[in-house]
């Protein structure tokens, strides 16, 4: 028998704080396994997100009555405590996006296509990264002249470190990484890559989506000057995002929409942009996601982030150890469980991957199968699609003994 | 309630484990290939037309789900000896139907891609 994790967080107390972890899947207890897509959110989000509208719905920022007073100190309440969640010098390096996709995408456009970058230019990414972070960058290389440069991973997903040697060059103005795969589940050293980047005078653009909802994230340690995520993989709202900047380089970035908000003063064919971030939030903000966002970072910090990942790092052990026994099982990523995220990637000898999820759905246990938006790093190993398990605060050694129980059907099945 | 494992009934895995017209056909008179972007299943289609417009033989290689790989195979077999007329009639509704299970949305997709590929062998426009 495999040990059972030590207990870090009570998770069923927890549990109790889901209301979708109470109902049923076909009479079996809901098992959910793809929190990496999205996480479920705990009654304290939700309440949050009704008491704003029931109790204190109001355009933010220049309202003169009371009920606009109570919204926007809600709503910028939400900001300063998201900055300190990740130790950032001051709240104005936080600006609300919708995702983490457009964080990536106004780094792109307002900070390397219509200011920063010009022809000839290099920008560094890697083999792991999630489509979101390639495909900005394709648009700044076609309409640039930008040149682009990918770092690869080894047979075990770890980032190949030596190639920044070679790949990182007086050209280079951007160095861009994933701080977890979310398909390998690979930590990369961030601090680090941020330090080589320094070294030639380029930036370097993290990837947060998978790293800040599941570890202590300091963006100052890390020393990296845009990190971007989004509320609804850390037990927030969909629709609400954040793009995180050192001060210096939020000041370069153009604003991508036009419009109230984000400007300080607007004359026939002439506008001034507004202060930092809010020249970044053209129209009226995501007030409610903001609100469920900074609600989920106030659970999550309740936790505390350490023993966040202290939790998924041993639930993830237990799952290597036990996936690992299973025959004609294969997964990727690193063996170590202290070098990874909670998510597992695997395929099975017989069974392709929409195979396992479906016959998983049956057993109550919810999946992901697919290429994960990361087709290069299928590419890279040769896979058209891998099944994925992943882990948050609310999962425990019983969801994975229920995973392990169900893969026996889905081998059963395809024998 | 039907089988707890509706989707993975006799036929499907019959014909996902030992697929009907697999490979390759050489000559051919038809060809075609289409992925799944959301899954990256693909599967190519080759097919020889005879001068009566009647499809003397198909093939179908590729690679994916159970659902895709029997659907793919269970085309074969209904397309193969039917002329170009009967093969056109084919409609999404015939494809779902010989699977014989319920399937949802996305997995109905996999079980469409053959139907997708044939109809683009025999250059017609993919929608049904």
């Amino acid at each position: 028998m495999a040990r059972a994790a030590k207990v870090l967080l009570n998770v069923p107390a927890i549990k109790a704080d889901f209301p979708i972890l109470h109902r049923t899947m076909r009479d079996k207890p809901l098992t959910y396994l793809d929190s990496t897509a999205t996480s479920q959110k705990p009654k304290q989000v939700i309440d949050a997100i009704v008491d704003y509208y029931a109790r204190y719905n109001a355009n933010v920022h220049r309202a003169i009555y009371e009920l606009g007073e109570e919204s926007t100190r809600a709503f910028e309440g939400a900001r300063e405590r998201i900055a300190e969640f990740l130790h950032a010098r001051s709240p104005t390096e936080v600006a609300f996006t919708k995702s983490t996709t457009e964080s990536l995408n106004l780094i792109a456009y307002g900070w390397g296509l219509k200011g920063k970058l010009k022809e000839g230019d290099e920008i560094v990414g890697t083999v792991m990264e999630h489509h979101s972070n390639h495909v900005p960058w394709h648009f700044v290389r076609d309409l640039k002249g930008a040149v682009l440069k990918y770092v690869d991973v080894d047979d075990d997903g770890a980032l190949r470190m030596e190639q920044y040697d070679d790949l990182i060059t007086k050209r280079t103005k951007v160095v861009t990484v994933a701080h977890v795969s979310n398909v390998l589940g690979t930590i990369n050293d961030v601090k680090e890559i941020a330090k080589r980047a320094h070294e030639v005078g380029a930036i370097c653009v993290v990837d947060a989506a998978q790293s800040v909802p599941h570890m202590p994230v300091d963006v100052q340690d890390l020393d990296c000057d845009f990190l971007a995520f989004s509320g609804h993989k850390m037990l927030g709202p969909t629709g609400i995002g954040v793009l995180y900047g050192k001060a210096k380089v939020l000041e370069e970035t153009e604003p991508l929409l036009g419009g109230g908000e984000m400007i300080r003063e607007v004359h026939l064919g002439t506008a001034k942009w507004n202060d930092v971030p809010y020249k970044f939030e053209g129209g009226t903000p995501n007030i409610e996601g903001a609100i469920g966002l900074g609600a989920a970072v106030d659970y999550l910090s309740k936790l505390g982030m350490e023993s966040v990942r202290a939790h998924e790092m041993d639930l993830t052990a237990y799952a290597l150890e036990r996936l690992g026994k299973m025959p004609g099982l294969r997964m990727y990523g690193p063996r170590d469980a202290r070098k990874r995220g909670g998510v597992v990637s695997f395929t099975m000898d017989k069974a392709h991957p929409h195979d396992i999820a479906s016959i998983l759905d049956v057993e109550g246990v919810c999946i992901r199968s697919g290429h994960h938006c990361a087709q290069p790093l299928m590419d890279r190993f040769n896979l058209a699609a891998t099944a994925r398990a992943s882990f948050y605060v609310y999962n425990d050694v019983e969801d994975v003994d229920r995973l392990v129980a169900a893969l026996e059907k889905v081998h059963e099945v395809f024998a | 309630m039907a089988h707890p494992y509706a989707l993975y009934q006799a036929q499907i895995l019959e014909h996902y484990k030992h697929p009907k017209n697999r490979g390759v056909l050489e000559p051919a008179t038809h060809a075609g290939s289409e992925s799944n972007p959301l899954c990256g299943d693909s599967i190519s289609l080759t097919l020889r037309v005879d001068g009566s417009d009647r499809v003397e033989d198909v093939r179908f290689d590729g690679e994916g789900c159970a659902v895709s790989m029997a659907s793919a195979s269970i085309l074969t077999e209904q397309v193969k000896g039917k002329t170009l007329a009967e093969v056109r009639a084919l409609d999404r509704e015939a494809v779902l139907k010989n699977l014989g299970v319920p399937l949802s949305a996305v997995r109905e997709q996999c079980a469409l891609l053959s139907l997708h590929v044939l109809r683009r062998a025999l250059g017609e426009p993919k929608g049904s």
